[in-house]
Formats: structure tokens, C-alpha cells, sequence
């Protein structure tokens, strides 16, 4: 759908001092022109974005994330954190996909120090894209305090995301080529799901029932997750003795 | 010169542009190019000044954002955007609306006596025309300083014909009188990044003289004692920088002032014009200390500038430099949404509140020091890197040239006379022989930089020398590693033997090949690969290059006849008499546009093989033929091969057309961003072999001002372990390669700990530590939590 005309999209951008942030300096420099979206967050290593600053942005109802690093093999760091700030970006689109926010959203970009007139084509052209979507939630038909709560149950679970990543997923090549491999990869797929995807749907489960919600159709649809997803789950945790099901309605077992 | 006065916000109208005569805005404004330069007339200026075609294009770039519905028409001759980026810069002043450049000598007719406004005859293709505008600005050109000849007598230092500095062609800093060295437009006309890099080289000169007392008369900055503000609330102070007109024009700066007052924490909010000027910074400190401030945000520009300027503020006031921040309302607010002024101020707010959000959350930091490695590594073995790798060993410093070549030299080899006349091989031979002989220059050739380490002050370099390898720890780096010479794929080049690059001509000329001597007609084709969509920028140093060979072909042989086909001739400086006196030799000179290129066909007839060059003339207006005997093209000076492997092995960028690119184009032409890495020569963007010289000397200036300290400072910004969050899992010992982070024993188990000495504080640990354990200081998850949070506070 359309966005309305006066919508002002705020951006939260992560520039990395080395590069991205010499890049919009420059970009400056030479007064190119972008649209005034972008609300800049300095760190020195696009790889120092953690996956929580990103879940807290569009918690807060930014339109758009925006990761600005060095480009590979460019990285002003020894360790390379430009890379990790791919992989966490494959991994924060599965996780805003699963709660409900349009992964277009969140957009990670490769800008020099001596690239101002690409910072301008990149925010010119990421401007639009969220300007398009409209405000959070608008693209998505989604009311924005579902999101942030798919988006608070993301957050709980970081800590065992970065236990998954460096148990189950270490991407063993540090190439772009390498990293775009290991995500097609077939067996990555049901794996992530089980692995990360399935914890996070329980967790909003969850936090649905916390919520109020009665029956698996109501958290269904609050969730924006399939039914037969959120029965195959109930099943689980009631199996664990986390949720108690009786008939068509559902209870946490601590709640009874 | 008063064009820029009345632009400038602290000019008489605070950046207004009204005519001086009655006051109004004008609408319709001439620049009138090359006044009182490129003169022909006994006694005037015959040099070209250089800066005033890109000096005016700026004039018109800014006047036209203060005056949108300006009309404004410049008047020039060649247009000579010879510097680095300046091509784009005139492709942008260009292409504004409204503004048209037009190729044509002037006069000035009258002025009209009820209106004011002044006639101006200029020529077009369709004959003279007269227009009327509000406003003339006259491009005047640079003479010698008044005082240029009392200056000669007390300093018993010679003036060239010009009035100038005399210099010593093959040190241009160098004055005619041992011991005293001059830099900046005395030595002629000259342009910002010029005078930066000779002010740098003069004063490596200078201190290899005074080098057996140097350090005497430093003395050590002492600060006061710094305030324990632990305890204290933090009470934040906004300094609100207009920087002239290029923050206080396009966004409210009272409005932002009189926002930030309501911010939490904030007790003093503060305008200033310039931030930066010393007494401002100084007046800062003094009321951080009146107003008992232990927190502050300058909303002005960079912190990639400015951060180091005002952290220094913070000390003089008794403050920890940690406790501050930088808006940056300028490069990535006004600069980029000066027509969206509203927007822009409500983006400017949401800038200071983020900043101050910050630095309510700020904590203190100690620095520390690291030894620094008194040797320095020079990568390339051409004139630049010789140059500076002579300059750091006279100075007593260990130094390593690698050269990827079987022997030192570079472009030079190929070079073997300048447009003054000078013997480059001679020149060339001495260096070599210098640097080849100099027991504290470790030449190595045939050899390869295969990988960086470290970090300024110490790094460990890996070369390749043949099919060893060695490692070489130095503290500092230059990079030197030059350009090459197009080889061009058009006009016939190396399909025809009559077809040959301006360096080959020069070769052949050095030489005196009997082949090249026998021609008896010669069209030289200038911007050969460059000036187009694939290299946006000008070699610079082509059209003086096309000057000196054809003055040398003529002196070999007076009678050949010799056309330049140019686009515009950018002989700048005093090479402008080269250009007069080759015109005054009889070399025809045929402007062409880049539409309508030469043609070039190889002919036969009547036994006789040779080339047709058709060029479109645009002042006769019809298409000439010229039938010669050789074509020579003046091919670009493009990067050199290995650059983007180079630029990634030392962490500095390269600029849009493959040259390295420089701290800052203006004020550090011979710095990296990255600290000590330093650049010289044509790897920077192609110069003369004089501009070279200069920036050698310059960079190893600035790499002796580094090596000369016996430690550096590191940033206090490093990670820091909790043991109580830390469950022992190794994520952060994992990713850091620098190998600061390792497994230490304590009563409660294994925990990880941080070498600060090692830390480079790219907090890459952080993010893969699961339990927030590890945390790097000044970029804490609480200090990016509240500047997210303030970001979107109004949502």
C-alpha cells in the first residue's frame, strides 16, 4: 500500500567510523544530496552491531535499520568484523521475517571513506524504499505492538542466538562468496528453523498466553504464524508442561 | 577576493550578496576569468595563477545556494580543473541551472546610469554580443607579495623573473641560499594542498639542519588536574557551532539552542560562529569550568576532524576527554539537506538530543602509552619514495624501501628532461646513488608487500623478496607507489608505428632517433584516456608535457611543423611561458570537444605512407586535415597495477578513480586517516616531478614527526571483562585475531581477560558474547541503547 506523503521515515544508522562514516562525511564534503531520514549511531566496526541494537531500532518503531561497514576485505580491523556484520544480517532478516517486520527494513551496505557520492545513491535509493513501505508495520498490515512483542521475545532469546551462531553456524570461509554459500546451504535451512526460528516462535507463543490470549486460533492470528505451526508447538510445550490445552482453549501451566 | 568576503557569513552583509553600490540582491552575475594572468601585454603577468578557474567555480557553486534564481554566465579562457577532483567539481558548477560557461574574450562596455548595471561584450558562434548584468566578478590573478624584494635583500635569497621565490628546480623548497627554505604561493602560485605539503617539507628541511638539538625547546602541554566527577550527576553542556554560513544558513540555530536547553541533563546550552577558532575552544574551557560541566556536546562538524580539537578543550578545562561528544550536524546534516531547511533543523535536534543522550551515559577513560618503533617502511622506489626514504635516514631513522622492480627509479627512468631544461637521468642517477649507498637505507628491490600488521607506531610488514620472506617491524609507512601511463586502445596506438604515447616521444627525443627526427609534421592529441565517463579527472601533467617536447622537437629540428589538438591547455603557473613560447615557435594549437574526438586513418599516397588526423575546428568552423608523419598521444596517468591490494593490506581507502585517497584533500594531503600511514608522489593523483619532490619531503615530515616520539598514545576505548557475567565459552577469545583476549585463572574459574595494549576496540567481541560480559568501553550496549532510544523518542 501507499504510504501517505508527509511520511518522514526515521532510519537508524550504524556507520562504522573507518569507512561508512568517512563516506557520509565526504559525502558532505561534496554536498550530495539525500533524503534527511538517516539518524547516525558512530561505531568503529560495522561488526560491533549486535543483533539486540537492531531488534531495540524497530522495538522503538524505527522505519528502517541501516548498516554502513567497510567493504570486504577492506575492514580497518584485523578480525574482519565486517563479515560478522553479514552474517548477522542473514540471520536478523530470518528472525524479522519470523516476527512479523518486512526484512527490506534492515539494509547492510559496503561504503569507503572515499565513496561519497555511493553513501548518496545508497540513502537516496534505501530513503525511497522505506518511504514506499511506510511507517513500520504499514507494509506489513501488522499492528505495531505485535511486532514489538515478536520483536521483545527476539531480544530475550539474543543470548542464545549467539550461542547457536557459534555452535552450529560458524561460516568456515572469510569470503562474501563464503558466506552467501553457507546461507543457501540446504542442510542450513531446516536446521536454523529448528534451531532458532522454532524457539523464537514458542517464545512469542508464550508471550501470547502472558498476553491473555485463550486459544491456539487467537494466537495464530496475533502472531501472524500458521495454525498448524502454533498447534504443532502447543503440542510441544504442553508436552514439556509449559502450557496446558484443554479443548479449544489454552492456558499456561503456571497460570492454572 | 571581495566576491568572497561578501559570501562569507562574517562578511559586511553576514552572507548576503548585495552589490556594493546600492545594496540589492543581483540576479545576473559575470566572472570574468584570467584577470591580470596569462597576460601578453609588456610587463604584465604572463604566468597563469593556477587557482581562480576552480576558485570561481566554487564562488559560483556557493552563490548560487545563497541566490538560487541567480543567472550567472562565466566568462573564460582554457578552464584548467588540473587538481585532484577538481574535474568533478567543474562538471557540478557546470551543470547547475541557470549557470552557463562560455569560452570568449570580453570587454567591459559601460555601466548604465539609472540602473547600475554594467555591459559586457563577449563573443559567440553567432557573433558579439552584448549583455548587461548586475554584478561582475573579476577572477583576478596572484602577484608576488609588496614586500617580495625587501624580503630578498634581508633574506639575501633571489626572486625569479616573475617576482616569486627562486627555488631549486629539483627542490622546490629550497631558496637560493643554504639554510633557508620557503613554502606556500611564494614560490608561485598555488593551491591549498600544495602549500600543506611544502609547508610539511620546508620544515623537514629546516629540522634536518637543527636535527642535533631537536627537542630541546619542546616542552611537555601540562593540564590541569582532572575533576573526579563520579559522584556528580551529569550536568551537560551543548555548544551549537554555526560554522559560518555552512550549518547557521540552512538549519534554525537558535531553535536547536533553545531545543537542547529542555533536553534532560542539559544546564547550559551555547551559539557559537566557529567552535573551532582557538579563542572560542579556549572560551569553552573556561566555561566547562565556570558552569561546573562534566558532560559535552559540540554540535558543529566531524568527529573524524574535530573530535581530537575538542577533546583537548575538555583537558584544558580539568575534564575527562571521554565525557564527549560530537553532533555532527554539518557533513551529515546541513551539507547533505541544505534545501529541506525545515526537515534539516528537526534532523539537527534529533542529532543534539542522540549526542546528548550519549553523554549523560559517558564514563571517564585513561589513555596509555605505547613505545613507538623508530624505523620507518617506504613502499615504491621511485623519486617520491627515495625522496622520503632519504629524508627519514638523513634525519638518522632506519629506513626500508621496497621496490617491486629489479632496480630503484620508477616513472623517472622513463623521464630525461623538464620543461625548465633540467637533466632528470643526472638527477635520477644521484638520488639512486644516494639512497643505494646510505647505510640507513635498507633498499629492497624485487620485492613484494605481502601483508600489514599492527598498528601506528608498530607494525609488522611481510615482503616478498623473490621467493623469500622477510618481516620488517617499523612504526611508520609511506606509501609511494606511483602511477603508470595509460596505454591507450584508440588512434591507431600500437597498430601503427607512427603512432606513439607522449613518454615514448620523449624517449625517442632523448635519443635523438633519426626516425622521429625525420618526420616532418607531428599532431600531438591531448586527454588520451582521461577527461571521459571512464577516468573523470585530468593527468595535469600532459599539456606541459605536450609544451616540452614539442620545444625540444622544434630545437632539434626548427622547421617541423607541429599541431596540438587540445581540449584546454592547462599549462598552469609559470609553465604558462612554455605554452606562449611554443605558441610563439609556430606549434599550432586546435582546440577540439570531447563529441567531436580527432580521426586518425593511416593513408597511402604517392608512395608516401602517413597519417591523416581530421580535426572539427571550432573558431574556423570547418574540419581540417592534417597529413603527418607522427601521432602522439598524451595517455592518461592512471593508478598504479597493485593499488587496491596495497590500499587493503595498509587499511586506507582509494579515492573514486583509483588514486589513494588522502586525510583530508585540503588540509592533509599527505595523511591517511588511518594513523601512521603517509602518501606521497602520483599515487596520490599524477603531478610534476617538482610537486612530487615536495610531497615527498612533505610525508616524510609528517612521518618524522611521528617517529621522532618516543611513544604514542592509545585510545582508552578498549574492552573491558566482567568475571561474574563471564561463563568461560570463548566467543570473544575466538574472534579476536589480534590475540588480546585469552583465558586467565581466578577463584572462580576460567575467565576471560583483555590485554588493552592489544585491543584495538573494534568490539567485535561484544557482539558475539552472549552474556554481555565483555563490554567495550566508550561504545557500551547502555551508550548505543540511549542513542537509539533518542533517536526515536518522537516516533
Amino acid at each position: 500500500m501507499a504510504a501517505p506523503s508527509d511520511f518522514k521515515p526515521i532510519i537508524v544508522g550504524f556507520l562504522c567510523n573507518w569507512c561508512c562514516y568517512g563516506g557520509a562525511d565526504l559525502c558532505g564534503v561534496s554536498r550530495f544530496q539525500y533524503p534527511p531520514y538517516l539518524r547516525v549511531i558512530r561505531l568503529m566496526c560495522s561488526g560491533r552491531v549486535d543483533l539486540e541494537f537492531i531488534f531495540r531500532a524497530f522495538a522503538k518503531k524505527a522505519d528502517g535499520v541501516f548498516i554502513g561497514g567497510c567493504h570486504l576485505g577492506d575492514c580497518h580491523y584485523n578480525p574482519e568484523g565486517n563479515y560478522d556484520a553479514l552474517g548477522n544480517s542473514f540471520v536478523a532478516k530470518r528472525i524479522l521475517e519470523n516476527v512479523g517486520v518486512d526484512p527490506d527494513r534492515l539494509r547492510l551496505e559496503w561504503v569507503s571513506a572515499g565513496e561519497g557520492i555511493r553513501f548518496a545513491e545508497v540513502m537516496n535509493e534505501f530513503g525511497a524504499k522505506i518511504k514506499n513501505l511506510g511507517p513500520l508495520g504499514s507494509s506489513e498490515g501488522r499492528e505495531v505492538a505485535d511486532l514489538q512483542a515478536g520483536l521483545e521475545a527476539a531480544t530475550q532469546l539474543v543470548p542464545y542466538f549467539k550461542l547457536v551462531e557459534r555452535e552450529r553456524f560458524r561460516v568456515p570461509k572469510r569470503t562474501e562468496e563464503g558466506y552467501r554459500e553457507f546461507f543457501a546451504r540446504e542442510d542450513y535451512e531446516p536446521l536454523f528453523k529448528e534451531l532458532v526460528l522454532d524457539k523464537l516462535t514458542m517464545g512469542r507463543i508464550m508471550g501470547a498466553l502472558r498476553a491473555g490470549e485463550d486459544s491456539a486460533g487467537a494466537i495464530a492470528q496475533k502472531l501472524g504464524v500458521d495454525p498448524a505451526e502454533v498447534a504443532r508447538h502447543l503440542n510441544l510445550l504442553s508436552q514439556q508442561g509449559m502450557v496446558r490445552i484443554d479443548g479449544s482453549q489454552v492456558q499456561l501451566a503456571l497460570a492454572a | 577576493m571581495d566576491f568572497e568576503r561578501l559570501l562569507c557569513s562574517t562578511g559586511p552583509h553576514e552572507g548576503q550578496i548585495l552589490r556594493p553600490s546600492d545594496k540589492k540582491h543581483p540576479h545576473k552575475v559575470a566572472w570574468i576569468h584570467c584577470v591580470g594572468s596569462r597576460q601578453v601585454t609588456p610587463g604584465g603577468n604572463s604566468y597563469c595563477s593556477s587557482v581562480c578557474c576552480s576558485y570561481t567555480q566554487k564562488q559560483v557553486i556557493l552563490a548560487k545556494d545563497h541566490l538560487p534564481d541567480m543567472h550567472a554566465k562565466i566568462f573564460h579562457n582554457d578552464i584548467r580543473s588540473y587538481g585532484k577532483d577538481f574535474e568533478r567539481f567543474y562538471q557540478r558548477a557546470q551543470k547547475l541551472p541557470d549557470v552557463h560557461f562560455i569560452r570568449s574574450y570580453v570587454s567591459v562596455g559601460s555601466e548604465d546610469p539609472v540602473t547600475g548595471d554594467v555591459s559586457i561584450r563577449y563573443t559567440t558562434p553567432d557573433g558579439v554580443v552584448e549583455e548587461f548584468f548586475e554584478l561582475v566578478v573579476l577572477s583576478v590573478g596572484l602577484v608576488p607579495p609588496k614586500d617580495a624584494p625587501r624580503f630578498s635583500k634581508v633574506f639575501g635569497i633571489e626572486l625569479n623573473h616573475h617576482g616569486f621565490c627562486k627555488v631549486d628546480p629539483f627542490n622546490p623548497l629550497q631558496t637560493s641560499r643554504p639554510g633557508i627554505f620557503t613554502s606556500g604561493a611564494f614560490q608561485g602560485p598555488m593551491d591549498i594542498p600544495e602549500s600543506v605539503m611544502g609547508a610539511s617539507g620546508a620544515a623537514v628541511q629546516a629540522s634536518f639542519l637543527l636535527k642535533s638539538r631537536r627537542g630541546q625547546l619542546s616542552e611537555d602541554r601540562v593540564y590541569p588536574a582532572e575533576k573526579d566527577v563520579s559522584e556528580e550527576e551529569p550536568k551537560v553542556g551543548v555548544f551549537v557551532c554555526r560554522c559560518g554560513a555552512n550549518i547557521g544558513r540552512v538549519v534554525d540555530v537558535p531553535g536547536i539552542a533553545e531545543y537542547a536547553k529542555g533536553l534532560p541533563n542539559v544546564v547550559h546550552v551555547e551559539e557559537s560562529l566557529f567552535a573551532c577558532a582557538t579563542n572560542t575552544a579556549k572560551a569553552i574551557s573556561d566555561t566547562i569550568r565556570d558552569k561546573g560541566l562534566n558532560r559535552v556536546v559540540v554540535a558543529a562538524c566531524t568527529p573524524r576532524t574535530h573530535e581530537p580539537l575538542f577533546r583537548d578543550t575538555l583537558r584544558e578545562a580539568g575534564v575527562n576527554q571521554y565525557f564527549f561528544d560530537m553532533a555532527n550536524i554539518r557533513e551529515h546534516c546541513t551539507w547533505v539537506h541544505s534545501k529541506e531547511q525545515e526537515a534539516a533543523t528537526q534532523k539537527a535536534k534529533d542529532i543534539v538530543r542522540m549526542s546528548v543522550a550519549r553523554a549523560g551515559k559517558l564514563e571517564p577513560l585513561d589513555e596509555f602509552s605505547l613505545p613507538v618503533d623508530k624505523t620507518a617502511l617506504v613502499v615504491g622506489g621511485g623519486i617520491a619514495g627515495m625522496t622520503s626514504a632519504h629524508t627519514l635516514a638523513e634525519q638518522g631513522f632506519e629506513t626500508y624501501l621496497i621496490e617491486k622492480a629489479s632496480d630503484l627509479g620508477g616513472m623517472a627512468s622513463r623521464l630525461h628532461y623538464t620543461l625548465e631544461g633540467m637533466d632528470v637521468q643526472v638527477f635520477l642517477k644521484e638520488l639512486k646513488k644516494k639512497v643505494y649507498r646510505h647505510p640507513k637505507i635498507h633498499a629492497i628491490t624485487d620485492a613484494a608487500v605481502t601483508g600489514v600488521d599492527g598498528y601506528v607506531g608498530n607494525f609488522t610488514t611481510t615482503v616478498k623478496v623473490k621467493n623469500r620472506v622477510r618481516t620488517i617491524k617499523h612504526g611508520a609507512a609511506i606509501i609511494a607507489t606511483g602511477a603508470v601511463e595509460y596505454r591507450p586502445t584508440e588512434y591507431l596506438y600500437g597498430e601503427n608505428d607512427k603512432v606513439m604515447t607522449l613518454l615514448e616521444m620523449e624517449g625517442r627525443l632523448a635519443k635523438q632517433e633519426e626516425k622521429l627526427l625525420a618526420a616532418d609534421s607531428v599532431v600531438m592529441i591531448q586527454c588520451v584516456g582521461c577527461r571521459n565517463e571512464d577516468r573523470n579527472y585530468c593527468s595535469r601533467v600532459c599539456c606541459s608535457g605536450a609544451m616540452k617536447n614539442a620545444l625540444k622537437m622544434k630545437s632539434l629540428k626548427p622547421e617541423v611543423d607541429i599541431y596540438v589538438l587540445f581540449r584546454d591547455i592547462r599549462t598552469y603557473g609559470f609553465r604558462e611561458d612554455y605554452y606562449r613560447e611554443a605558441s610563439n615557435q609556430n606549434v599550432k594549437f586546435i582546440r577540439y570537444e570531447p563529441q567531436d574526438k580527432p580521426l586518425v586513418e593511416a593513408r597511402e599516397e604517392g608512395g608516401r605512407s602517413f597519417i591523416r588526423v581530421t580535426a572539427a575546428d571550432p573558431i574556423l568552423g570547418r574540419n581540417l586535415e592534417l597529413d603527418v608523419d607522427a601521432v602522439v598521444l598524451a595517455a592518461a596517468v592512471i593508478p598504479s597495477p597493485g593499488s587496491s591490494e596495497m590500499a587493503r593490506m595498509f587499511k586506507v581507502p582509494l579515492g573514486p578513480d583509483g588514486f589513494f585517497q588522502e586525510a583530508h584533500a585540503k588540509l592533509r594531503p599527505v595523511d591517511f586517516a588511518a594513523e601512521g600511514v603517509f602518501l606521497c608522489g602520483t599515487a596520490q593523483y599524477p603531478k610534476h616531478l617538482s610537486e612530487t619532490l615536495t610531497q615527498a619531503y612533505g610525508a616524510a615530515g609528517r612521518a618524522l614527526t611521528l617517529l621522532s616520539r618516543d611513544t604514542v598514545v592509545a585510545s582508552g576505548a578498549v574492552c573491558d571483562v566482567s568475571n561474574d557475567a563471564c561463563i568461560s565459552c570463548g566467543a570473544c577469545v575466538s574472534v579476536c585475531t589480534y590475540g588480546a583476549i585469552s583465558f586467565e585463572e581466578t577463584p572462580r574459574g576460567r575467565k576471560a581477560r583483555v590485554n588493552a595494549v592489544l585491543c584495538k576496540g573494534d568490539g567485535l567481541c561484544v557482539a558475539k558474547c552472549p552474556t554481555a560480559a565483555i563490554s567495550l568501553s566508550h561504545y557500551t550496549d547502555g551508550e548505543v541503547f540511549g542513542q537509539i532510544d533518542a533517536a526515536l523518542e518522537t516516533v
